[in-house]
Protein backbone atom coordinates (compact mmCIF):
# COMPACT_ATOMS: atom_id res chain seq x y z
CA UNK A 1 0.00 0.00 0.00
CA UNK A 2 1.26 3.22 -1.06
CA UNK A 3 0.90 6.77 0.53
CA UNK A 4 1.41 9.11 -2.07
CA UNK A 5 1.86 13.10 -1.46
CA UNK A 6 0.83 15.23 -4.49
CA UNK A 7 2.50 18.69 -3.55
CA UNK A 8 -0.05 21.15 -5.36
CA UNK A 9 1.45 24.15 -7.21
CA UNK A 10 -0.69 27.37 -7.36
CA UNK A 11 -0.57 30.66 -8.63
CA UNK A 12 -2.19 34.45 -7.01
CA UNK A 13 -4.68 31.95 -4.91
CA UNK A 14 -5.85 29.69 -8.04
CA UNK A 15 -4.82 25.93 -8.51
CA UNK A 16 -2.45 25.39 -11.71
CA UNK A 17 -3.83 22.86 -13.85
CA UNK A 18 0.01 21.09 -13.59
CA UNK A 19 -1.32 20.10 -10.20
CA UNK A 20 -4.39 17.85 -11.54
CA UNK A 21 -1.73 16.42 -13.62
CA UNK A 22 0.22 15.18 -11.08
CA UNK A 23 -2.76 14.09 -8.96
CA UNK A 24 -3.98 11.87 -12.45
CA UNK A 25 -0.52 10.53 -12.50
CA UNK A 26 -1.02 9.69 -8.43
CA UNK A 27 -3.70 8.02 -9.08
CA UNK A 28 -2.49 5.91 -11.82
CA UNK A 29 0.30 4.76 -9.61
CA UNK A 30 -2.16 4.04 -7.05
CA UNK A 31 -4.03 1.73 -8.88
CA UNK A 32 -1.38 -0.46 -9.24
CA UNK A 33 -0.16 -0.20 -5.63
CA UNK A 34 -3.45 0.42 -3.65
CA UNK A 35 -2.95 3.42 -1.13
CA UNK A 36 -3.76 6.54 -1.16
CA UNK A 37 -2.90 10.57 -1.94
CA UNK A 38 -2.44 13.51 0.33
CA UNK A 39 -2.01 16.78 -0.90
CA UNK A 40 0.32 19.36 0.70
CA UNK A 41 -0.38 23.31 -0.13
CA UNK A 42 2.67 25.55 0.62
CA UNK A 43 2.57 29.03 0.81
CA UNK A 44 1.17 32.29 2.45
CA UNK A 45 -2.01 32.39 2.54
CA UNK A 46 -3.44 29.31 0.90
CA UNK A 47 -6.40 28.55 2.21
CA UNK A 48 -8.58 29.28 -1.08
CA UNK A 49 -5.72 26.62 -2.82
CA UNK A 50 -6.55 23.88 -0.08
CA UNK A 51 -10.43 24.67 -0.32
CA UNK A 52 -10.43 23.97 -4.22
CA UNK A 53 -8.95 20.83 -4.33
CA UNK A 54 -11.51 19.08 -1.74
CA UNK A 55 -13.09 17.54 -4.27
CA UNK A 56 -10.31 15.06 -5.98
CA UNK A 57 -10.50 12.20 -3.86
CA UNK A 58 -7.60 12.67 -1.18
CA UNK A 59 -7.52 11.55 2.14
CA UNK A 60 -6.42 14.73 3.33
CA UNK A 61 -5.27 17.83 2.54
CA UNK A 62 -2.29 19.70 4.20
CA UNK A 63 -1.91 22.79 4.51
CA UNK A 64 1.42 24.65 5.46
CA UNK A 65 1.04 28.50 5.57
CA UNK A 66 4.04 30.48 6.10
CA UNK A 67 4.80 34.27 5.65
CA UNK A 68 8.37 32.72 4.33
CA UNK A 69 6.88 30.28 1.65
CA UNK A 70 5.41 33.54 -0.18
CA UNK A 71 8.57 33.39 -2.41
CA UNK A 72 9.45 29.55 -3.55
CA UNK A 73 13.09 29.55 -2.20
CA UNK A 74 14.23 25.94 -2.79
CA UNK A 75 16.06 25.56 0.41
CA UNK A 76 13.09 26.20 2.53
CA UNK A 77 10.68 24.64 0.25
CA UNK A 78 12.58 21.47 0.35
CA UNK A 79 12.16 21.55 3.87
CA UNK A 80 8.45 21.62 3.91
CA UNK A 81 7.68 19.52 2.03
CA UNK A 82 10.30 16.52 3.17
CA UNK A 83 8.97 17.15 6.99
CA UNK A 84 5.52 16.70 5.64
CA UNK A 85 6.29 13.91 3.67
CA UNK A 86 7.59 12.37 7.01
CA UNK A 87 4.48 13.73 9.00
CA UNK A 88 2.09 12.16 6.92
CA UNK A 89 4.03 8.49 6.27
CA UNK A 90 4.64 9.28 2.39
CA UNK A 91 6.62 6.62 0.62
CA UNK A 92 6.34 8.79 -2.90
CA UNK A 93 6.32 12.31 -3.45
CA UNK A 94 5.37 14.33 -6.61
CA UNK A 95 5.04 17.49 -7.97
CA UNK A 96 5.43 18.32 -12.13
CA UNK A 97 8.56 19.10 -13.56
CA UNK A 98 7.64 22.54 -13.72
CA UNK A 99 10.73 25.12 -12.67
CA UNK A 100 9.59 25.21 -9.38
CA UNK A 101 9.13 21.08 -9.16
CA UNK A 102 12.93 20.59 -10.84
CA UNK A 103 14.25 23.10 -8.39
CA UNK A 104 12.73 21.73 -5.08
CA UNK A 105 12.62 18.45 -5.14
CA UNK A 106 16.16 17.01 -5.35
CA UNK A 107 16.33 18.74 -2.34
CA UNK A 108 13.44 17.08 -0.88
CA UNK A 109 15.17 13.57 -2.33
CA UNK A 110 18.09 14.30 -0.34
CA UNK A 111 16.53 14.94 2.80
CA UNK A 112 14.41 12.08 2.33
CA UNK A 113 17.55 9.54 1.35
CA UNK A 114 14.93 8.74 -1.99
CA UNK A 115 16.20 8.24 -5.49
CA UNK A 116 14.32 10.32 -7.63
CA UNK A 117 13.22 10.01 -11.61
CA UNK A 118 12.81 13.13 -13.65
CA UNK A 119 9.91 14.05 -16.32
CA UNK A 120 8.12 10.87 -15.60
CA UNK A 121 5.68 9.78 -18.46
CA UNK A 122 3.93 6.60 -17.24
CA UNK A 123 4.24 3.90 -14.34
CA UNK A 124 5.35 0.81 -15.93
CA UNK A 125 5.23 -3.04 -14.80
CA UNK A 126 9.23 -3.62 -15.33
CA UNK A 127 8.95 -7.01 -14.66
CA UNK A 128 10.62 -7.02 -11.83
CA UNK A 129 7.96 -4.41 -9.99
CA UNK A 130 6.69 -0.94 -10.76
CA UNK A 131 9.31 0.87 -13.05
CA UNK A 132 8.73 4.87 -14.29
CA UNK A 133 9.20 5.59 -17.91
CA UNK A 134 10.98 8.73 -18.71
CA UNK A 135 12.20 10.13 -21.91
CA UNK A 136 16.06 10.32 -21.74
CA UNK A 137 18.22 11.83 -25.12
CA UNK A 138 16.21 14.83 -25.73
CA UNK A 139 13.39 12.15 -25.94
CA UNK A 140 15.05 9.92 -28.76
CA UNK A 141 14.91 6.91 -26.17
CA UNK A 142 13.07 6.11 -23.12
CA UNK A 143 14.11 4.56 -20.06
CA UNK A 144 11.92 2.49 -17.73
CA UNK A 145 13.82 3.09 -14.11
CA UNK A 146 13.34 1.35 -10.87
CA UNK A 147 13.98 3.16 -7.58
CA UNK A 148 15.89 1.22 -5.20
CA UNK A 149 15.08 3.05 -1.84
CA UNK A 150 12.18 3.29 0.45
CA UNK A 151 11.12 6.54 -0.56
CA UNK A 152 10.33 7.79 -3.83
CA UNK A 153 10.52 11.10 -5.59
CA UNK A 154 8.79 12.15 -8.94
CA UNK A 155 8.53 15.13 -11.35
CA UNK A 156 5.57 14.56 -12.87
CA UNK A 157 5.90 15.44 -17.56
CA UNK A 158 2.35 17.31 -17.13
CA UNK A 159 1.62 17.01 -20.55
CA UNK A 160 1.74 13.30 -20.79
CA UNK A 161 -1.02 12.96 -18.06
CA UNK A 162 -4.82 14.23 -18.64
CA UNK A 163 -6.28 16.33 -15.69
CA UNK A 164 -7.57 14.61 -12.73
CA UNK A 165 -11.83 14.95 -12.40
CA UNK A 166 -13.45 15.75 -9.68
CA UNK A 167 -14.59 12.20 -7.51
CA UNK A 168 -16.95 14.72 -5.09
CA UNK A 169 -16.30 13.93 -1.49
CA UNK A 170 -14.80 16.28 0.58
CA UNK A 171 -11.29 15.75 1.71
CA UNK A 172 -9.84 17.02 4.89
CA UNK A 173 -8.02 20.45 5.32
CA UNK A 174 -5.31 20.23 7.81
CA UNK A 175 -3.23 22.72 9.22
CA UNK A 176 0.18 21.55 8.86
CA UNK A 177 3.17 23.30 10.93
CA UNK A 178 5.72 24.59 8.63
CA UNK A 179 9.30 25.13 9.63
CA UNK A 180 10.25 26.69 7.20
CA UNK A 181 13.83 28.20 8.54
CA UNK A 182 14.38 30.85 5.67
CA UNK A 183 16.99 32.63 8.14
CA UNK A 184 19.65 29.96 7.69
CA UNK A 185 18.95 29.55 3.55
CA UNK A 186 21.78 32.59 3.06
CA UNK A 187 19.15 33.20 0.25
CA UNK A 188 17.69 36.72 -0.49
CA UNK A 189 14.67 36.83 -2.94
CA UNK A 190 15.10 39.92 -5.54
CA UNK A 191 12.60 40.25 -7.22
CA UNK A 192 10.44 38.74 -10.36
CA UNK A 193 10.66 40.50 -13.54
CA UNK A 194 6.66 38.23 -14.78
CA UNK A 195 5.55 38.01 -18.93
CA UNK A 196 2.63 39.94 -18.94
CA UNK A 197 -0.08 38.08 -20.73
CA UNK A 198 -3.57 37.54 -21.14
CA UNK A 199 -3.21 34.20 -23.34
CA UNK A 200 -3.50 30.54 -21.60
CA UNK A 201 -0.21 29.15 -20.25
CA UNK A 202 1.67 26.87 -22.84
CA UNK A 203 1.45 24.24 -20.94
CA UNK A 204 -2.62 24.54 -20.54
CA UNK A 205 -3.22 25.70 -23.80
CA UNK A 206 -5.18 23.39 -26.64
CA UNK A 207 -3.50 25.43 -29.22
CA UNK A 208 -0.32 26.84 -29.43
CA UNK A 209 1.36 28.73 -32.16
CA UNK A 210 5.12 28.90 -32.05
CA UNK A 211 7.48 31.14 -34.20
CA UNK A 212 11.16 30.33 -35.28
CA UNK A 213 14.01 32.60 -35.72
CA UNK A 214 12.91 32.76 -39.61
CA UNK A 215 10.21 35.61 -38.15
CA UNK A 216 12.66 38.07 -36.67
CA UNK A 217 11.89 41.09 -35.25
CA UNK A 218 8.08 40.18 -36.90
CA UNK A 219 7.85 37.40 -34.31
CA UNK A 220 4.72 39.14 -32.81
CA UNK A 221 3.43 40.33 -35.70
CA UNK A 222 3.33 37.28 -37.10
CA UNK A 223 2.28 34.91 -34.34
CA UNK A 224 -0.38 37.26 -32.47
CA UNK A 225 -3.75 37.66 -34.59
CA UNK A 226 -3.21 33.82 -35.30
CA UNK A 227 -3.41 33.36 -31.39
CA UNK A 228 -5.75 35.37 -31.06
CA UNK A 229 -8.20 34.53 -33.32
CA UNK A 230 -7.68 30.29 -31.79
CA UNK A 231 -7.50 31.31 -28.21
CA UNK A 232 -3.79 29.66 -28.12
CA UNK A 233 -0.73 30.18 -26.20
CA UNK A 234 2.48 31.28 -28.12
CA UNK A 235 5.78 29.55 -27.81
CA UNK A 236 8.58 30.00 -29.37
CA UNK A 237 12.08 28.27 -30.90
CA UNK A 238 15.19 28.35 -28.64
CA UNK A 239 16.98 30.43 -31.66
CA UNK A 240 14.20 33.01 -31.54
CA UNK A 241 14.45 33.34 -27.58
CA UNK A 242 18.11 33.91 -28.20
CA UNK A 243 17.93 36.48 -30.73
CA UNK A 244 15.37 38.12 -28.65
CA UNK A 245 12.22 38.03 -30.76
CA UNK A 246 10.62 36.18 -27.70
CA UNK A 247 10.59 36.14 -23.81
CA UNK A 248 12.55 32.94 -22.38
CA UNK A 249 9.22 31.81 -20.70
CA UNK A 250 8.38 30.93 -24.23
CA UNK A 251 10.98 28.18 -25.12
CA UNK A 252 9.58 25.11 -26.08
CA UNK A 253 11.58 22.01 -26.40
CA UNK A 254 14.21 19.92 -24.38
CA UNK A 255 15.02 22.69 -22.06
CA UNK A 256 12.49 24.99 -22.22
CA UNK A 257 8.57 23.66 -22.03
CA UNK A 258 7.26 20.36 -22.80
CA UNK A 259 3.42 20.84 -24.39
CA UNK A 260 1.15 18.47 -26.25
CA UNK A 261 -1.75 20.39 -27.18
CA UNK A 262 -4.71 19.50 -29.56
CA UNK A 263 -2.98 21.59 -32.82
CA UNK A 264 0.51 22.85 -32.59
CA UNK A 265 2.09 25.25 -35.32
CA UNK A 266 5.92 25.43 -36.54
CA UNK A 267 5.97 28.88 -37.91
CA UNK A 268 9.77 29.30 -39.86
CA UNK A 269 11.46 26.67 -37.58
CA UNK A 270 13.20 24.07 -39.00
CA UNK A 271 12.58 20.88 -36.24
CA UNK A 272 15.68 20.37 -34.33
CA UNK A 273 15.79 17.34 -32.02
CA UNK A 274 15.81 19.57 -29.35
CA UNK A 275 12.87 21.74 -30.29
CA UNK A 276 10.48 18.61 -31.56
CA UNK A 277 11.23 17.20 -27.54
CA UNK A 278 8.54 19.47 -26.41
CA UNK A 279 6.25 18.91 -28.90
CA UNK A 280 6.26 16.05 -31.10
CA UNK A 281 3.30 14.77 -29.08
CA UNK A 282 1.13 17.26 -29.75
CA UNK A 283 -2.09 15.67 -31.18
CA UNK A 284 -2.22 17.77 -34.88
CA UNK A 285 1.47 19.51 -35.86
CA UNK A 286 1.25 22.24 -38.57
CA UNK A 287 4.46 23.06 -39.80
CA UNK A 288 4.99 26.20 -41.90
CA UNK A 289 8.46 26.71 -43.39
CA UNK A 290 9.47 28.00 -46.69
CA UNK A 291 12.50 25.21 -47.22
CA UNK A 292 10.65 21.89 -47.67
CA UNK A 293 13.94 19.93 -46.96
CA UNK A 294 13.42 21.23 -42.94
CA UNK A 295 13.20 18.21 -40.26
CA UNK A 296 9.91 19.92 -38.91
CA UNK A 297 8.15 18.44 -42.22
CA UNK A 298 9.16 14.67 -40.61
CA UNK A 299 6.97 14.95 -38.07
CA UNK A 300 4.34 17.41 -39.24
CA UNK A 301 0.61 16.06 -40.11
CA UNK A 302 0.02 19.13 -42.26
CA UNK A 303 3.28 20.68 -43.99
CA UNK A 304 2.68 24.10 -46.00
CA UNK A 305 5.63 25.58 -47.61
CA UNK A 306 5.47 29.02 -48.27
CA UNK A 307 6.31 31.99 -46.52
CA UNK A 308 5.37 32.58 -43.29
CA UNK A 309 4.65 36.37 -43.92
CA UNK A 310 2.43 35.68 -46.57
CA UNK A 311 0.93 32.64 -45.62
CA UNK A 312 0.12 32.87 -42.23
CA UNK A 313 -2.14 36.65 -42.48
CA UNK A 314 -3.63 34.68 -45.38
CA UNK A 315 -4.41 31.75 -42.65
CA UNK A 316 -5.92 33.75 -40.38
CA UNK A 317 -8.19 35.48 -42.97
CA UNK A 318 -9.16 32.47 -44.44
CA UNK A 319 -10.28 30.75 -40.83
CA UNK A 320 -11.72 34.53 -39.72
CA UNK A 321 -13.97 34.22 -43.48
CA UNK A 322 -14.72 30.54 -42.40
CA UNK A 323 -16.12 31.21 -39.40
CA UNK A 324 -17.78 34.02 -39.86
CA UNK B 1 38.30 32.71 -4.40
CA UNK B 2 37.57 29.58 -5.71
CA UNK B 3 35.47 28.37 -8.43
CA UNK B 4 34.39 24.46 -9.05
CA UNK B 5 32.80 23.89 -12.42
CA UNK B 6 32.02 20.76 -14.37
CA UNK B 7 33.33 18.99 -17.38
CA UNK B 8 30.86 16.19 -18.47
CA UNK B 9 30.91 14.45 -21.92
CA UNK B 10 27.70 13.44 -23.66
CA UNK B 11 27.09 11.77 -26.85
CA UNK B 12 26.29 14.24 -29.89
CA UNK B 13 22.53 14.29 -29.47
CA UNK B 14 22.24 15.09 -33.38
CA UNK B 15 23.80 11.22 -33.67
CA UNK B 16 21.36 8.24 -34.57
CA UNK B 17 21.01 6.57 -31.17
CA UNK B 18 20.37 2.43 -30.95
CA UNK B 19 19.73 0.72 -27.93
CA UNK B 20 22.52 -1.99 -26.25
CA UNK B 21 21.41 -5.40 -26.41
CA UNK B 22 21.61 -5.74 -22.86
CA UNK B 23 18.41 -2.52 -23.43
CA UNK B 24 20.11 -0.64 -20.85
CA UNK B 25 22.29 1.87 -22.37
CA UNK B 26 23.09 3.07 -25.76
CA UNK B 27 25.60 1.27 -28.16
CA UNK B 28 27.67 1.73 -31.06
CA UNK B 29 30.05 3.87 -32.21
CA UNK B 30 28.83 7.39 -30.43
CA UNK B 31 30.80 10.52 -31.22
CA UNK B 32 30.90 12.56 -27.85
CA UNK B 33 30.81 16.36 -26.99
CA UNK B 34 31.08 18.25 -24.15
CA UNK B 35 27.85 18.69 -22.07
CA UNK B 36 26.62 22.15 -23.35
CA UNK B 37 25.42 23.31 -19.92
CA UNK B 38 29.06 22.94 -19.06
CA UNK B 39 30.46 24.89 -20.95
CA UNK B 40 27.98 27.56 -20.13
CA UNK B 41 29.68 27.05 -16.32
CA UNK B 42 33.42 27.11 -17.41
CA UNK B 43 32.70 30.26 -19.55
CA UNK B 44 30.94 31.82 -16.96
CA UNK B 45 33.43 31.00 -14.60
CA UNK B 46 36.54 32.66 -16.94
CA UNK B 47 34.10 35.55 -17.23
CA UNK B 48 33.90 35.97 -13.54
CA UNK B 49 38.15 35.36 -13.61
CA UNK B 50 38.11 38.26 -16.15
CA UNK B 51 36.26 40.50 -14.05
CA UNK B 52 37.48 39.79 -10.54
CA UNK B 53 40.94 38.13 -10.42
CA UNK B 54 42.44 35.95 -8.09
CA UNK B 55 39.86 33.36 -8.60
CA UNK B 56 41.40 29.37 -8.85
CA UNK B 57 38.98 27.35 -11.16
CA UNK B 58 39.14 23.99 -10.89
CA UNK B 59 37.18 21.27 -12.88
CA UNK B 60 35.37 17.87 -12.25
CA UNK B 61 34.66 15.68 -14.56
CA UNK B 62 33.06 11.87 -13.60
CA UNK B 63 33.25 9.09 -15.90
CA UNK B 64 35.30 6.52 -17.96
CA UNK B 65 39.18 7.47 -17.00
CA UNK B 66 41.05 8.29 -20.82
CA UNK B 67 38.02 9.76 -22.22
CA UNK B 68 36.89 12.12 -19.48
CA UNK B 69 40.57 13.08 -18.98
CA UNK B 70 40.45 14.32 -22.92
CA UNK B 71 37.79 16.32 -22.17
CA UNK B 72 38.34 17.81 -19.04
CA UNK B 73 41.85 18.91 -20.63
CA UNK B 74 40.44 19.96 -24.16
CA UNK B 75 36.62 21.59 -22.61
CA UNK B 76 37.70 23.42 -19.38
CA UNK B 77 41.79 23.43 -19.37
CA UNK B 78 42.42 24.28 -22.63
CA UNK B 79 39.88 27.36 -22.59
CA UNK B 80 40.96 28.54 -19.17
CA UNK B 81 40.06 26.43 -16.17
CA UNK B 82 43.21 25.97 -13.80
CA UNK B 83 43.64 22.87 -13.17
CA UNK B 84 41.01 19.40 -13.11
CA UNK B 85 40.28 16.28 -11.02
CA UNK B 86 39.29 13.04 -12.49
CA UNK B 87 37.10 10.68 -10.99
CA UNK B 88 36.67 7.18 -12.74
CA UNK B 89 33.44 5.79 -12.34
CA UNK B 90 30.92 3.73 -14.71
CA UNK B 91 28.95 6.31 -16.59
CA UNK B 92 25.96 3.65 -17.21
CA UNK B 93 25.71 3.18 -12.86
CA UNK B 94 26.23 6.67 -11.80
CA UNK B 95 22.71 7.85 -11.35
CA UNK B 96 22.16 12.18 -10.53
CA UNK B 97 22.69 11.49 -6.65
CA UNK B 98 26.03 9.36 -6.81
CA UNK B 99 27.33 12.15 -8.88
CA UNK B 100 26.13 14.66 -6.32
CA UNK B 101 27.78 12.26 -3.70
CA UNK B 102 31.09 12.33 -5.77
CA UNK B 103 30.24 16.32 -6.13
CA UNK B 104 30.07 16.39 -2.00
CA UNK B 105 33.42 14.62 -1.46
CA UNK B 106 35.42 17.10 -3.72
CA UNK B 107 33.97 19.87 -2.28
CA UNK B 108 35.17 19.10 1.28
CA UNK B 109 38.41 18.62 -0.02
CA UNK B 110 38.44 21.60 -2.25
CA UNK B 111 36.48 24.11 -0.25
CA UNK B 112 34.75 26.25 -3.47
CA UNK B 113 32.97 29.18 -2.40
CA UNK B 114 30.87 28.98 -5.67
CA UNK B 115 30.38 24.99 -7.32
CA UNK B 116 29.16 26.10 -10.99
CA UNK B 117 27.47 23.58 -12.94
CA UNK B 118 25.28 22.75 -15.42
CA UNK B 119 21.53 22.67 -15.00
CA UNK B 120 20.74 19.05 -16.74
CA UNK B 121 22.67 16.78 -18.81
CA UNK B 122 21.22 16.20 -22.09
CA UNK B 123 22.15 12.60 -22.19
CA UNK B 124 20.11 11.39 -18.85
CA UNK B 125 18.25 14.91 -19.28
CA UNK B 126 17.47 14.23 -14.97
CA UNK B 127 18.32 18.51 -13.89
CA UNK B 128 18.99 17.22 -10.58
CA UNK B 129 22.77 17.31 -9.44
CA UNK B 130 23.91 20.89 -8.65
CA UNK B 131 20.11 20.48 -6.15
CA UNK B 132 21.05 17.38 -4.41
CA UNK B 133 24.69 18.68 -3.56
CA UNK B 134 23.31 22.21 -2.62
CA UNK B 135 21.48 19.85 -0.21
CA UNK B 136 23.69 17.44 0.43
CA UNK B 137 25.96 20.31 1.52
CA UNK B 138 23.43 22.43 3.34
CA UNK B 139 24.13 25.73 0.78
CA UNK B 140 21.93 28.09 -1.04
CA UNK B 141 21.46 27.19 -4.63
CA UNK B 142 20.46 29.38 -7.83
CA UNK B 143 19.58 26.94 -11.08
CA UNK B 144 18.69 27.82 -14.66
CA UNK B 145 20.79 31.00 -14.28
CA UNK B 146 20.96 33.60 -16.84
CA UNK B 147 23.19 35.83 -15.07
CA UNK B 148 25.57 35.66 -12.75
CA UNK B 149 27.52 38.72 -10.73
CA UNK B 150 29.47 38.50 -7.50
CA UNK B 151 28.65 41.96 -5.50
CA UNK B 152 30.49 42.18 -2.43
CA UNK B 153 29.56 39.07 -0.13
CA UNK B 154 26.77 38.05 -2.10
CA UNK B 155 26.24 36.08 -5.68
CA UNK B 156 23.38 37.63 -7.61
CA UNK B 157 21.84 35.46 -10.08
CA UNK B 158 19.07 35.92 -12.54
CA UNK B 159 17.10 32.63 -12.97
CA UNK B 160 15.49 31.45 -15.76
CA UNK B 161 11.98 30.13 -14.58
CA UNK B 162 7.98 29.43 -15.61
CA UNK B 163 6.76 32.78 -16.28
CA UNK B 164 9.60 34.82 -16.24
CA UNK B 165 13.08 36.00 -14.45
CA UNK B 166 13.57 35.43 -11.07
CA UNK B 167 16.38 37.39 -9.29
CA UNK B 168 18.33 36.02 -5.97
CA UNK B 169 21.03 37.04 -3.44
CA UNK B 170 23.08 34.16 -1.87
CA UNK B 171 26.10 34.29 0.18
CA UNK B 172 28.76 32.16 -0.10
CA UNK B 173 29.00 29.23 -0.71
CA UNK B 174 26.46 28.45 -3.18
CA UNK B 175 25.76 26.00 -5.94
CA UNK B 176 24.97 27.88 -9.30
CA UNK B 177 23.57 25.59 -12.78
CA UNK B 178 24.00 27.25 -15.92
CA UNK B 179 21.10 27.85 -17.85
CA UNK B 180 21.62 27.81 -22.17
CA UNK B 181 21.45 31.72 -22.16
CA UNK B 182 23.92 32.46 -19.54
CA UNK B 183 26.96 33.08 -21.85
CA UNK B 184 28.44 32.02 -25.43
CA UNK B 185 30.96 29.98 -24.82
CA UNK B 186 34.55 30.34 -26.49
CA UNK B 187 36.37 28.49 -28.40
CA UNK B 188 39.73 27.48 -26.79
CA UNK B 189 43.08 29.07 -28.13
CA UNK B 190 45.24 26.85 -29.87
CA UNK B 191 47.50 28.54 -26.88
CA UNK B 192 45.46 27.02 -24.58
CA UNK B 193 45.41 23.61 -25.94
CA UNK B 194 49.18 23.46 -25.71
CA UNK B 195 49.26 24.60 -22.11
CA UNK B 196 46.05 22.22 -21.10
CA UNK B 197 48.60 19.70 -21.52
CA UNK B 198 50.99 20.96 -18.59
CA UNK B 199 48.04 21.95 -16.60
CA UNK B 200 47.43 19.34 -13.21
CA UNK B 201 44.85 17.22 -13.53
CA UNK B 202 44.67 14.99 -10.93
CA UNK B 203 43.10 11.30 -11.25
CA UNK B 204 40.81 10.20 -8.64
CA UNK B 205 39.26 6.47 -8.09
CA UNK B 206 35.89 6.24 -6.16
CA UNK B 207 37.85 4.02 -3.39
CA UNK B 208 39.67 7.13 -2.52
CA UNK B 209 36.37 9.15 -1.89
CA UNK B 210 35.22 7.15 1.33
CA UNK B 211 31.52 7.25 -0.28
CA UNK B 212 29.96 4.99 2.32
CA UNK B 213 28.32 2.88 -0.17
CA UNK B 214 28.76 3.43 -4.07
CA UNK B 215 25.62 2.53 -5.23
CA UNK B 216 23.01 4.36 -6.90
CA UNK B 217 19.49 4.76 -5.73
CA UNK B 218 17.78 4.88 -9.32
CA UNK B 219 18.44 1.85 -12.07
CA UNK B 220 17.85 1.79 -15.53
CA UNK B 221 15.67 -1.79 -15.90
CA UNK B 222 15.25 -0.86 -19.69
CA UNK B 223 15.52 1.38 -22.64
CA UNK B 224 13.29 1.69 -25.87
CA UNK B 225 13.31 3.63 -29.27
CA UNK B 226 10.29 5.31 -29.05
CA UNK B 227 8.13 4.75 -32.03
CA UNK B 228 8.86 8.20 -34.92
CA UNK B 229 5.88 10.09 -35.76
CA UNK B 230 4.56 10.08 -39.16
CA UNK B 231 4.68 12.67 -41.32
CA UNK B 232 1.03 13.57 -42.97
CA UNK B 233 2.71 15.02 -45.98
CA UNK B 234 2.28 18.73 -47.99
CA UNK B 235 -0.42 20.32 -48.31
CA UNK B 236 -1.20 22.37 -51.62
CA UNK B 237 -1.85 25.75 -50.38
CA UNK B 238 -3.55 27.80 -47.23
CA UNK B 239 -7.04 26.83 -48.55
CA UNK B 240 -5.77 23.73 -48.39
CA UNK B 241 -4.76 23.77 -44.85
CA UNK B 242 -7.77 25.15 -43.95
CA UNK B 243 -9.92 22.44 -45.68
CA UNK B 244 -8.12 19.77 -44.08
CA UNK B 245 -7.91 21.43 -40.79
CA UNK B 246 -11.40 22.04 -40.60
CA UNK B 247 -12.71 19.07 -42.62
CA UNK B 248 -9.77 16.10 -42.17
CA UNK B 249 -8.69 16.80 -38.42
CA UNK B 250 -11.87 19.02 -36.96
CA UNK B 251 -9.43 21.42 -35.13
CA UNK B 252 -10.30 24.59 -36.28
C1 LIG C 1 21.62 21.82 -25.21
C2 LIG C 1 20.68 22.42 -26.19
C3 LIG C 1 19.37 22.58 -25.83
C4 LIG C 1 18.47 23.15 -26.70
N1 LIG C 1 17.17 23.28 -26.31
C5 LIG C 1 16.27 23.79 -27.19
C6 LIG C 1 14.90 23.92 -26.84
O1 LIG C 1 14.49 23.62 -25.71
N2 LIG C 1 14.04 24.39 -27.78
C7 LIG C 1 14.44 24.75 -29.05
O2 LIG C 1 13.60 25.18 -29.84
N3 LIG C 1 15.73 24.65 -29.38
C8 LIG C 1 16.65 24.19 -28.49
N4 LIG C 1 17.96 24.13 -28.86
C9 LIG C 1 18.37 24.75 -30.15
C10 LIG C 1 18.14 23.89 -31.37
O3 LIG C 1 19.23 23.02 -31.54
C11 LIG C 1 17.98 24.76 -32.62
O4 LIG C 1 19.12 25.58 -32.77
C12 LIG C 1 16.75 25.69 -32.59
O5 LIG C 1 15.59 24.95 -32.26
C13 LIG C 1 16.58 26.35 -33.93
O6 LIG C 1 15.53 27.28 -33.89
P1 LIG C 1 14.77 27.72 -35.22
O7 LIG C 1 14.19 26.53 -35.85
O8 LIG C 1 13.87 28.84 -34.87
O9 LIG C 1 15.96 28.37 -36.08
P2 LIG C 1 16.65 27.85 -37.41
O10 LIG C 1 17.15 26.49 -37.27
O11 LIG C 1 17.58 28.94 -37.79
O12 LIG C 1 15.46 27.80 -38.44
C14 LIG C 1 14.79 28.92 -38.93
C15 LIG C 1 13.75 28.39 -39.91
O13 LIG C 1 12.97 29.46 -40.41
C16 LIG C 1 12.69 29.18 -41.79
N5 LIG C 1 12.33 30.47 -42.37
C17 LIG C 1 13.11 31.57 -42.50
N6 LIG C 1 12.40 32.57 -43.04
C18 LIG C 1 11.15 32.11 -43.26
C19 LIG C 1 9.97 32.66 -43.80
N7 LIG C 1 9.90 33.93 -44.20
N8 LIG C 1 8.88 31.87 -43.89
C20 LIG C 1 8.91 30.57 -43.48
N9 LIG C 1 10.00 30.00 -42.98
C21 LIG C 1 11.10 30.76 -42.86
C22 LIG C 1 13.95 28.55 -42.30
O14 LIG C 1 13.70 27.78 -43.47
C23 LIG C 1 14.36 27.68 -41.13
O15 LIG C 1 13.78 26.41 -41.21
C24 LIG C 1 18.88 23.57 -27.98
C25 LIG C 1 20.20 23.40 -28.36
C26 LIG C 1 21.10 22.84 -27.48
C27 LIG C 1 22.52 22.67 -27.91
N1 LIG D 1 29.64 12.55 -14.93
C1 LIG D 1 29.65 13.85 -14.63
N2 LIG D 1 30.81 14.53 -14.49
C2 LIG D 1 30.82 15.85 -14.21
N3 LIG D 1 29.72 16.57 -14.05
C3 LIG D 1 28.52 15.95 -14.17
C4 LIG D 1 28.43 14.56 -14.46
N4 LIG D 1 27.12 14.24 -14.54
C5 LIG D 1 26.43 15.37 -14.31
N5 LIG D 1 27.26 16.41 -14.09
C6 LIG D 1 26.89 17.81 -13.87
O1 LIG D 1 25.60 17.88 -13.32
C7 LIG D 1 24.71 18.61 -14.17
C8 LIG D 1 23.31 18.07 -14.04
O2 LIG D 1 23.27 16.70 -14.43
P1 LIG D 1 21.93 15.82 -14.36
O3 LIG D 1 21.33 16.07 -13.03
O4 LIG D 1 22.43 14.42 -14.49
O5 LIG D 1 21.08 16.26 -15.49
C9 LIG D 1 25.35 18.49 -15.55
O6 LIG D 1 24.97 19.58 -16.37
C10 LIG D 1 26.82 18.52 -15.21
O7 LIG D 1 27.23 19.86 -15.03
Amino acid sequence: MAKVLVIAEHEKGLVKKLTLNSLEFARQYVAKTGGSIEIGVLGADVAAVASALTEYGAAAIHVANHDDLAHPIATSWAKVVADLATAVGADLVCMSASSLGKDVLPRVAVRLNAGMASDVVAVVDGGQGLCFRRPMWAGNLTGDVAIDSAVRVISVRSSAFDAAQPVGGHSAIQNFKADPQLARARVRYVGFEGVASSRPDLTEATVVVSGGRGLKDRFNQVTEPLADLLGAAIGASRAAVDDGYAPNDYQVGQTGKVVAPQLYFAIAISGAVQHLAGMKNSKVIVAINKNADEPIFKVADYGLVADAFVAVPELVSKITALRS
Amino acid sequence: MKILVSAKRVSDPNAKLAVSTDGKWIEGDVEYVMNYFCENAIECALQLVEEHGDIETIALGIGDSDETARFIRQGALARGIDRGILVSADEQTTDSDLIARIYAKVVAREQPDIVLIGKQAVDGDSNQVGQLLAEYLGWPQATFASKVAIEGEEVVVTREVDGGLETLAMTMPCVITADLRLNEPRFAPLAGIMKAKKKPLEELELDDLDLGEAKPKVRIVKMLTPDGRKSGGLVKDVDDLVGKLRGEARVI
